[in-house]
């Protein structure tokens, strides 16, 4: 049953099995267990990058297409439910059909830039991805009228998935719509993350790697490359919008510093690279420690210059203003210490 | 009459004012193993290229199983019965030895679109590709990374995704380069095996006189891109142009 529901690809090795055992129970149990609005947020946004990069990692790590469109997607997704629930009213049926619009506007999308420019060599795709992101972005700040401009859009989502709403307690804890959303955005998340770990152990999963390892030899044993690629972009667009509307289910605010600046398309390219490229796993993982480091690293360094007052240098170095410094140096380190990220690091030390 | 499988008309390909291959036109026929020679450059692997499609033409048309198929992809000729092997190894390198096969296979049997389903269930998949590979020997070795074969077991397993591809026309460019003296017999066995399934044509570039001699029933000899020479071996071997342009003396020796 675990098997079938991993679609056969196990983590391989021990360390491995027990972290994504330690994440998933950590995110089950997140209202239960880190009751805080901070930490409930986190792990929201664990659960939401997860998603994010395992759909980045299928175009990036399978079939070795480098996009920077994916926060295009995530945005495309987001602004999807963010419109449908101006527009149509709080109702779970607005959310629905903007989540879906989204998540179809996104493929569309998708498939226009995959066969305007995936038969041209990988770099030029690259660039026109570049190019249509900053268009998008660029139409959705200018667009105020319909998007909010740079400050984005508040909406209201149905009550049943508000902080207002209750439902009685659980083992202490106030069920809240807060907790309900917050089992939404999980359970979605799982699911599609599970979709994805499907779709690359499927045999088209497996013609995906063929393209990455040798496309010439593809297109020669009888692959239409070219289609291959394109029903993956799709896919990586649909579910990076899914994940967008997740965010915006979420937080209640779409605005393009949250869902489409380029600096989330960095951090999903860190938290492949950092995870494992190639390794769906390393998603979990990038994602998980990527976002605990950027909620909690601050935090942590308060702390650590708050105990070394007394010494020279040090508290000046902790200070958590410095902490971005902290940051690139711990990312430097991984890079270059885990050059097949953590995942790829970890199985091959069995 | 035997079928013809596989023709050129007039074939050209131009690269800038070079000619590399020139108005080529040659049937090939069922149960025919054909040896393409020709000295360096003369345009042999060009001439594979632009039938199996890797470089359009210039002019001419190419027909296989009589439809013509010029302006098909690389994917569409090969779905159409077209299967070549390349000389140089060009396999997926970190994808297991049976993966590569299975992929051949998979793609045979038009499963590669299906995205829920799990590779490892469609088991009817890896039972066809353990058959090639027990042909060619290499069972033993198919949980290994390519990139960790040998260079004579790479070879094996270019005729391999040949084989499982189990296509009308099979295209071998040099399939022994590089092999060592006891690995090419188990390629040249193989060879000898697809000739002897009677409804197939081989193509096969080739250098080595001796591989020629004891396997082609017809050799053409390609010269600055032309069609200098067709016909059976013996007979081409003894032929002046052949003497002169490619063989100089030395085959008199031999």
């Amino acid at each position: 049953m675990t098997m079938h529901l991993l679609s056969g690809d196990r983590p391989r090795s021990v360390v491995l099995t027990v972290l994504l055992l330690a994440i998933l129970a950590a995110l089950a149990l997140a209202p239960f267990l880190f009751p805080g609005v901070r930490s409930l947020e986190t792990a929201a946004r664990i659960c939401i990058f997860i998603v994010l990069v395992a759909s980045y990692d299928l175009l990036l790590g399978y079939t070795g297409i480098v996009s920077f469109a994916h926060t295009m997607f995530f945005g495309i997704g987001a602004y999807g439910v963010a419109l449908g629930l101006t527009h149509m009213g709080s109702t779970p049926g607005a959310m629905l059909a903007g989540t879906l619009l989204g998540a179809l506007a996104a493929a569309v999308l998708a498939l226009a830039i995959g066969l305007f420019s995936l038969r041209v060599r990988a770099i030029f795709f690259a660039m026109i991805t570049l190019a249509v992101a900053s268009a998008v972005a660029v139409l959705v700040s200018q667009f105020s009228a319909l998007t909010g401009g740079e400050d984005g859009l508040n909406y209201k989502i149905p009550r049943a998935l508000t902080p207002a709403f209750r439902l009685g307690e659980v083992a202490g804890l106030k069920i809240t719509g807060k907790v309900l959303n917050y089992y939404l955005v999980f359970f979605v998340s799982l699911a599609l993350f599970l979709l994805l770990l499907r779709v690359v152990n499927s045999p088209f999963g497996r013609v995906l790697e063929a393209i990455r390892e040798n496309e010439f030899r593809a297109e020669a044993i009888g692959y239409k490359v070219v289609w291959y690629r394109t029903i993956a972009t799709c896919l990586s667009a649909a579910v990076a919008a899914l994940a967008g509307s997740l965010f915006a289910i979420w937080l209640r605010y779409v605005g393009p510093d949250t869902t489409l600046s380029f600096e989330i398309m960095l951090d999903i390219l860190l938290m492949v690279v950092i995870g494992g490229m190639g390794t769906m796993y390393g998603a979990v993982i990038g994602a998980t420690i990527f976002v605990l480091a950027q909620n909690y690293l601050q935090a942590l360094m308060g702390v650590a210059a708050d105990a070394t007052a007394s010494l020279p240098l040090l508290p000046q170095l902790f200070d958590p203003d410095r902490w971005l410094l902290w940051l690139g140096l711990l990312f430097v380190l991984s890079v270059y210490f885990f050059p097949t990220g953590i995942v790829g690091r970890l199985r091959a030390g069995r | 009459m035997t079928q013809t499988l596989l023709e050129t008309h007039g074939l050209t390909v131009r690269f800038g004012g070079h000619v590399a291959v020139d108005a080529v036109s040659c049937a090939f026929r069922a149960g025919e193993l054909t040896a393409i020679v020709g000295p360096n450059g003369a345009g042999k692997t060009t001439y594979f290229n632009l039938i199996s499609g890797q470089i359009a033409a210039s002019a001419g048309r190419v027909t296989l199983l009589g439809e013509d198929i010029t302006r098909k992809s690389v994917a569409e000729r090969c779905r159409h019965g077209l299967g070549r092997a390349f000389q140089l190894t060009n396999l997926f390198p970190s994808l297991s030895v049976l993966e590569n096969v299975r992929l051949v296979i998979q793609a045979q049997r038009h499963t590669g679109f299906s995205l829920l389903s799990m590779a490892a269930s469609h088991t009817e998949l890896t039972v066809a590709a353990m058959a090639v590979l027990e042909r060619v020997r290499l069972d033993r070795l198919k949980d290994q990374p390519v990139s960790a074969l040998s260079h004579g077991n790479q070879r094996k397993l270019e005729v391999a995704m040949l084989i499982a591809l189990d296509p009308k026309v099979y295209m071998f460019d040099e399939p022994t380069a590089g092999m060592s003296v006891d690995e090419a017999p188990v390629v040249l066995d193989l060879i000898a095996e697809l000739k002897a399934e009677r409804d197939r044509t081989i193509l096969l570039v080739e250098h080595k006189m001796d591989v020629i001699r004891s396997l082609a029933d017809r050799i053409i000899v390609l010269h600055n891109g032309a069609l200098a020479a067709d016909g059976p071996p013996a007979q081409v071997m003894a032929s002046d142009i052949v003497q002169e342009a490619y063989m100089g003396k030395e085959l008199t020796d031999v």
